[in-house]
């Protein structure tokens, strides 16, 4: 099974988050992440799913999405020719004595430390999901009290936006 | 699929990215109906409701009030454009709302109220769904302020019928209800049709607000392809041209489409077999030599064979149902595919295919038979004669027929024929599911479209008479026998009450086994015949309950009950005579009686019984 990363761009209206999920669920796709947000269009959401599947059977479900009435736009956006990104959170076990091994690691992947307690040690990074999974490889042995991520956001390389094209006004 | 690429098949002509709204243009969205302009005009929303739908042209509706839908069927008493008839349970209106759209094509109706009218509706809306059906469902939903707090009679319908919905709307507020309606009888009968939910609030309904007609529609998502890729119609046509045996393979989608004299024209060019699927039976005459019948589990041999033995399908508006293809890796396995549908999702959802066709086949159809006959007339019109040998031959040795059943009662297949012949094919058939159905399909003679309803896809007991009953309100001029089943007939036939009070004259051929029959028949070939829970005690021999006679009486229909085959015509006749009331007849038959030809489920078509443990021989033609 492979991952694939589609951008979805639908109309921001209520239930549409619902409809999207529900039709991955009923067709029995597992997703790894979506994310929603508002577009730089006012009324449209942007939706980008990342979900493992076969080739046929991502085109099927494409292709039901693309049904979906409020659902005006999918593509799918190839790793290499596009920039995706996840955003972490990350609660670290950390005091006096390991606070600087900590921020060490943290500064090596260019992170950020957000918030420090006695106990603890917040650090929010941003990147593909491979370097974030480094990170918190690294970070693992200090022991993580928690952990939030966004989920992928992606964007296609080059000058083109999703949106051109996409609206008939 | 390409990087960045719009996931859309390559075959759907792009969208273009500024479309004019002209009438020239036929994707254009326009609201239904007739487009009278209403200048802004203060009424409350269930006013609005009311005039939406007498500017979409709408003239019947089925329903039943309640609570939240109240402030809606007060100002329904005073249209006299809208007939409104007040069913009794919703089921009965959402099926009679899907056998109106059947019988004409016209977008049916049937409104409920929030809660458990709607949840009753779900089994309708999921039915004309599995069976594209354009219907537009509304409900009452309690005020929007409760919402969300478990209020009486409420229900998120919204949310439950949204995977068995082509879309559907929650309407908070009056002003967004002309465009909502207008929307959902848009999106209904455009494109693939199928089921459109409007949930309205009670407050929406209750508040004032400014109406105008028409509406402005904004459904920047929804834009269904209907004219078919020149280029993919120029290689089906070169596939056709090559096919030594091709067969037409005719859905449901073809039905829809109303492209009947479509079909007879490339029928007739191609002189390929046509198999017609069971919601395609009638749109291409079953009397026409071309016509092989049904495909499937319980289709005709030589139906089932030319699609098995076949190297091309022309597939126009099917689906490649598991009913119809039987175990898929086997369906068919040297045929190429051309695969026609106005929905892009089925194109190799079951089986790949070699030219997809996105689009309407009424639209399609012309333009594959003028490339056709320009294809033929360059190359010559290929010769189907040893194929039309090998078909004729499985259909001579074949042929669909059956026996008296063996204990003395009358065989159910007698009584359908016998209906057929009298009732004839300007009458309509409405059918539930089961075996009653299935010897509906098999021996009915279907010589016009939309003379032919029944629950496919979901396989709803208890359809028939509803349905049957929003046929009649679509066609009154027409007999509309419902053939329904003993047990069929138990979920639903409260709706008799609806037929006498509003003057629906529907006739019910009551096939009466005395039992779940398509379930026993199952147990009787793959349970050991042990009939766990399948008698209903209604026919021969048992103490019939309820007697069916003294129900329809009881609902002041004309009830008849028939015992011997020399009775069957006589009591056919007389039914056909009544015309100021349902008439309901109980023809008693034998439980032993079973569907055959049969595909066992999970097999391979090529292991089609024509009768109990016997297979055609098929080396026999080769």
């Amino acid at each position: 099974m492979q991952r694939h990363t589609l951008s979805v761009l639908v109309q921001d209206v209520p239930g549409v988050l619902t409809r999207v999920a529900g039709l991955f669920a009923r067709r029995a796709f597992n997703i790894e992440s979506l994310t929603v947000g508002q577009s730089e269009v006012e009324g449209l959401s942007r939706m980008t799913v990342v979900v493992e599947a076969e080739g046929d059977a991502l085109e099927q479900v494409t292709k039901q999405l693309n049904k979906l009435v409020n659902v005006i736009k999918i593509v799918e956006l190839i790793p290499e020719q596009s920039s995706q990104r996840d955003h972490i959170l990350v609660k670290v076990r950390s005091d006096a004595s390991t606070r600087a091994s900590v921020v060490q690691a943290v500064e090596l992947f260019r992170a950020n430390v957000v918030d420090v307690s006695t106990d603890a040690v917040t650090v929010e990074a941003t990147g593909a999901a491979q370097k974030l999974e480094a990170l918190l490889e690294v970070l693992e042995p200090f022991g993580i009290r928690e952990l939030v991520r966004s989920g992928t956001i992606a964007v296609a390389r080059g000058g083109k936006s999703m949106t051109d094209r996409a609206l008939t006004k | 699929m390409s990087s960045g690429s719009n996931i859309t098949p390559s075959v759907m002509p792009s969208h273009p990215p500024q479309r004019e709204k002209t009438v020239h243009d036929p994707d254009a969205q326009a609201v239904p109906g007739s487009n009278q302009v209403v200048e802004p005009t203060s009424m409350t929303g269930a006013q609005a409701i009311v005039r939406s739908l007498e500017e979409l042209d709408v003239t019947d509706v089925f329903g039943l009030p309640g609570g939240a839908i109240l402030p809606t069927y007060d100002p329904l008493m005073d249209t006299s454009r809208i007939r409104h008839i007040l069913v009794r349970h919703e089921q009965g209106a959402g099926h009679a709302a899907q056998g109106y759209y059947l019988a004409t094509g016209k977008t049916g109706v049937a409104i409920a109220t929030s809660g458990p009218g709607a949840t009753n509706l779900v089994t309708a809306i999921a039915d004309a769904n599995m069976d594209s059906e354009a219907v537009v469902f509304i409900t009452g939903q309690v005020g929007s302020k409760l919402i969300g707090s478990d209020a009486f009679q409420e229900a998120d319908i919204v949310g439950i019928t949204m995977p068995i919905t082509k879309h559907s709307f929650l309407v908070r507020s009056a002003e967004e209800i002309p465009q909502a309606l207008a929307e959902a009888f848009y999106i209904a009968n455009t494109g693939r049709p199928g089921p459109v939910l409007v949930d309205i609030t009670k407050d929406a309904q209750e508040s004032q607000m400014v109406f105008s007609w028409p509406p402005v529609m904004d459904l920047p998502g929804y834009r269904p392809v209907t004219r078919g890729h020149s280029r993919q119609v120029r290689e089906a046509a070169k596939l056709i041209q090559e096919a030594r045996r091709p067969v037409l393979y005719v859905g449901g989608g073809t039905m829809r489409a109303q492209a009947s004299e479509e079909l007879a024209e490339l029928a007739k060019i191609t002189g390929a077999p046509v198999v017609t699927t069971l919601n395609a039976r009638g749109i291409f005459p079953d009397n026409d030599p071309q016509n092989l019948g049904m495909p499937g589990m319980h289709g005709t041999v030589s139906a089932v064979s030319a699609l098995q033995m076949s190297d091309l399908l022309i597939t126009l508006g099917a689906r490649f149902d598991d009913r119809v293809t039987g175990q898929l890796t086997s369906f068919a396995p040297n045929a190429k595919v051309i695969h026609a549908d106005i929905d892009p999702a089925e194109i190799s959802k079951n089986r790949a295919a070699d030219v997809p066709i996105v689009g309407n086949v009424k639209s399609i159809l012309p333009e594959l038979s003028e490339q056709l006959q320009e294809s033929f007339a360059e190359h010559g019109t290929p010769d189907l004669t040893q194929w039309w040998n090998i078909v004729n031959h499985t259909r001579e040795t074949y042929p669909l027929g059956y026996t008296p059943a063996e204990d003395g009662l009358m065989a159910p297949q007698k009584v359908i024929e016998t209906l057929s012949e009298i009732a004839g094919p300007e009458a309509i058939y409405v059918a539930g599911v089961g075996q009653h159905q299935m010897w509906g399909a098999q021996f009915v003679g279907y010589q016009r479209p939309n003379q032919w309803m029944n629950s496919a896809g979901l396989g709803t007991m208890g359809f028939a008479i509803p349905a049957a009953m929003g046929a009649q309100v679509a066609e009154p001029n027409r007999a509309v026998w419902a053939i329904d089943g003993d047990g069929c007939f138990q979920m639903t036939n409260q709706e008799l009450a609806t037929c006498v009070i509003n003057e629906i004259p529907i006739k019910v051929a009551l096939i009466n086994n005395s039992s779940l029959g398509m379930v026993r028949q199952w147990q009787t070939l793959f349970y050991d015949s042990r009939y766990s829970n399948t008698d209903l005690n209604t026919g021969a021999d048992s103490i019939r309950v309820p007697d069916f006679v003294k129900l329809a009486d009881a609902y002041g229909a004309v009830g008849m009950r028939v015992e011997k085959e020399e009775d069957i015509a006589p009591a056919i006749h007389k039914a056909m005579e009544i015309n100021d009331r349902p008439v309901v007849v109980d023809f008693v038959v034998s439980a032993d009686s079973m569907v055959w030809p049969m595909v066992p489920s999970g097999v391979s078509n090529d292991e089609i019984q024509v009768a109990r443990d016997m297979t055609p021989d098929w080396d026999e033609e080769d």
